[in-house]
């Protein structure tokens, strides 16, 4: 069986859970190889999880020059490994970074490229067939690649990962990264403060804030603690100083597909619903009865957030008992 | 320094966008079109840029006879002149043949210290296109910057990440992408209308690129689309006034449905 090509995507070696979905769909096209691209000695951490999802090969590599370089050289690598092992698929997480690591290897490979993957399917004829969602989701559409190595990248919570033990026999790869690749460098780096909430494009369930929380997100992140939600914000609210910019949903923030949405104190404009209509179940709290985002909801509340959200918090701690 | 701006005509996110049942294409005539409003936040770094120091602001758009419109949009802002390259032979390009004729066009309008793009299209929103044009003039890539400074041949950025502010410095001439945190779009004032109806604008057809008509085009894509159906619109569910248990009704409803 031919080799499906996954690019993993951890923090310090702890795998995210995009990379059990990659290779929970890469076994439905051939036989999954990892790519694991690290610091020295991040990749212990790594190992365990990646068998576990079924990767039968690791490619380890380990170099500064990929590291330190944002996606250039990491398109290199790929590319290096497509030549090697022609893949019937490379698999890379949807993010703003695989998503530019895919395009650079589709022009490298000359091979085409679908982003934004929701499904991926083995082709009738052989082939990859990929599914998206387009237009704010108002299209769903079916794709296939018809030239070189197919390159999909597939957006978080597009699958329930399955464990499939696998061999995860790692090869270490010498790579030769080109000078141009090295032309951007990371020279600072500040990290964040953790919130201790889930990452948001891969919770299972968002509670979100708008103009409508006037500043004050506390009655939201009480409710989303409660269920064990990540936090969103409209840009209205992030454009306000209210909440950080990575926490904006939207056309121009965040993509995310969970399975409950809450939106609080939120319009519902078109480039809001752009990054969060394909939730599974919308739920909506607002003041205002013609706000056009109770044109999408499964359940809605025409209330104040300031008084609705407390009291769902409160019953929703006291049913977990 | 000379600065490239690649700015999209895309139809209005307002309107009701669909395809062309003939060829599974997006439909761009149907419906009213603007600059894509991301492309306006290029504009403006560029225009930052060229009046901090000295040079000259081209910008460069692919798309049929009516994507003359957000060339001259960008001329009423303050940029100094415009390629729109139009050919019927263009119509249903994927990223990767709109990458290539974006970067046959920049090397004919003369390497430019800096090309500067948005960070995704309002309509496709995939979002490739600037690191397939990096990738294809060999450039450094720094995307999504939402501050940019440049100095003594180097493009400083700074970009808002997940899990870290990152400052990244790439050496010119570099492709950057902006977001729409880096700054306040102008509006044309009526000055600047004015001055647009002067300003120099080329249309090139792919001939004059040197491109072939079999390297772009719907047939020259390297994916196909085998199928688009819209969705049903979501149903409305239930809405429920507040009336003193908004909350517990809520919470009743997201028990049922096994949130809980
Ligand atoms: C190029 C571009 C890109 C954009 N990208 C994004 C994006 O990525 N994400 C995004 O979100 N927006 C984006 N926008 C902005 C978008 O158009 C809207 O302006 C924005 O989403 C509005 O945010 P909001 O719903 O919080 O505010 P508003 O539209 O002001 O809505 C606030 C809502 O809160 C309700 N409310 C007020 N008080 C209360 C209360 N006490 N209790 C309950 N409800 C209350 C009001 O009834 C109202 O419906 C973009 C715009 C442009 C032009
Ligand atoms: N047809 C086009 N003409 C000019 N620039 C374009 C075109 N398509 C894409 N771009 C540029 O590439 C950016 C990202 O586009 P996309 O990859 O399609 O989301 C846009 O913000 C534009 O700057």
């Amino acid at each position: 069986m031919a080799e499906v090509l996954v690019l993993v995507d951890h923090s310090n070696g702890t795998v995210r859970k995009t990379t059990s979905e990659l290779l929970t769909l890469a076994r439905r096209l051939g036989e999954p190889s990892a790519v694991f691209v690290g610091e020295a000695g991040e990749y212990a951490a790594a190992a365990e999880a990646l068998g576990r999802y079924g990767a039968q090969k690791v490619y380890r590599v380990e170099s500064p020059d990929v590291t330190g370089h944002l996606v250039a050289p990491q398109a290199e690598v790929l590319a290096q490994l497509v030549e090697k092992a022609s893949p019937a698929a490379v698999l890379v997480p949807s993010s703003t970074a695989g998503k530019e690591i895919a395009a650079r290897l589709a022009i490298k490979t000359g091979s085409g490229l679908v982003t934004d993957a929701v499904d991926v399917q083995a082709g009738e004829g052989g082939g990859v067939s990929t599914t998206q969602s387009v237009f704010a989701g108002s299209y769903t559409v079916t794709a296939t690649v018809t030239h070189g190595t197919p390159i999909v990248t597939v957006k978080p919570n597009s699958v329930t990962p399955e464990e499939a033990p696998g061999a995860a026999a790692d090869e270490v790869v010498d790579v030769t990264i080109s000078e141009a690749a090295k032309g951007a460098r990371i020279t600072e780096s500040k990290p964040k403060e953790a919130s201790g909430r889930p990452e948001l494009t891969e919770a299972a369930i968002v509670v979100s804030g708008g103009r409508g929380t006037a500043g004050d997100f506390s009655p939201v992140e009480a409710f989303a603690d409660s269920l064990g939600a990540a936090v969103g914000a409209s840009r209205a609210a992030v454009d306000a100083g209210w909440y950080p910019h990575t926490s904006q949903v939207g056309q121009t923030g965040k993509q995310v597909s969970p399975q409950l949405y809450v939106a609080c104190g939120i319009s519902g404009a078109i480039q809001h619903r752009a990054g969060m209509q394909t939730s599974k179940t919308i739920v909506a709290v607002n003041k205002d009865e013609e706000a056009p985002i109770f044109e999408l909801v499964d359940f809605g509340v025409v209330g104040d957030l300031f008084t609705v959200l407390p009291q769902a918090t409160e019953a929703v701690n006291a049913a977990k008992g | 320094m000379n600065i490239v701006v690649c700015v999209k005509h895309v139809p209005d996110a307002q309107s009701d966008r669909t395809f062309n049942e003939s060829d599974s294409t997006t439909d761009r005539e149907g419906v009213d079109g603007l600059l894509s409003e991301l492309d306006e936040y290029a504009v403006e770094a560029a225009l930052k840029l060229v009046e901090e120091g000295e040079g000259e602001v081209t910008v460069l758009t692919i798309g049929p006879a009516q994507a003359a419109d957000a060339v001259k949009k960008a001329l009423q802002m303050g940029a100094d002149k415009g390629v729109h390259v139009s050919d019927e032979a263009i119509h249903g390009s994927d990223a990767v043949a709109t990458s290539l004729v974006l970067a046959e066009a920049i090397r004919k309008i003369g390497s430019p210290d800096l090309v500067l793009t948005g960070m995704a299209s309002t309509d496709g929103t995939m979002g490739v296109v600037p690191a397939m044009l990096a990738e294809r003039l060999g450039v450094p890539q720094v995307t999504y910057a939402s501050e940019l400074t440049v100095s003594d041949g180097t493009a400083t950025i700074r970009r808002d990440g997940d899990t870290a502010s990152e400052t990244i410095v790439a050496t010119l001439p570099a492709l950057v992408s902006v977001t729409d945190q880096i700054n306040e779009p102008r509006y044309p004032s009526f000055k600047g209308i004015m001055a647009a109806k002067k300003k120099p604008v080329e249309t090139w057809s792919l001939a004059d690129l040197g491109v072939d008509a079999s390297q772009v085009g719907l047939d020259a894509a390297w994916t196909k689309v085998e199928s688009f159906t819209k969705r049903p619109p979501r149903q409305q569910g239930q809405i429920v006034t507040d009336e003193g248990d908004g909350g517990t009704r809520l919470a009743e409803f997201l028990s049922a449905q096994k949130f809980i």
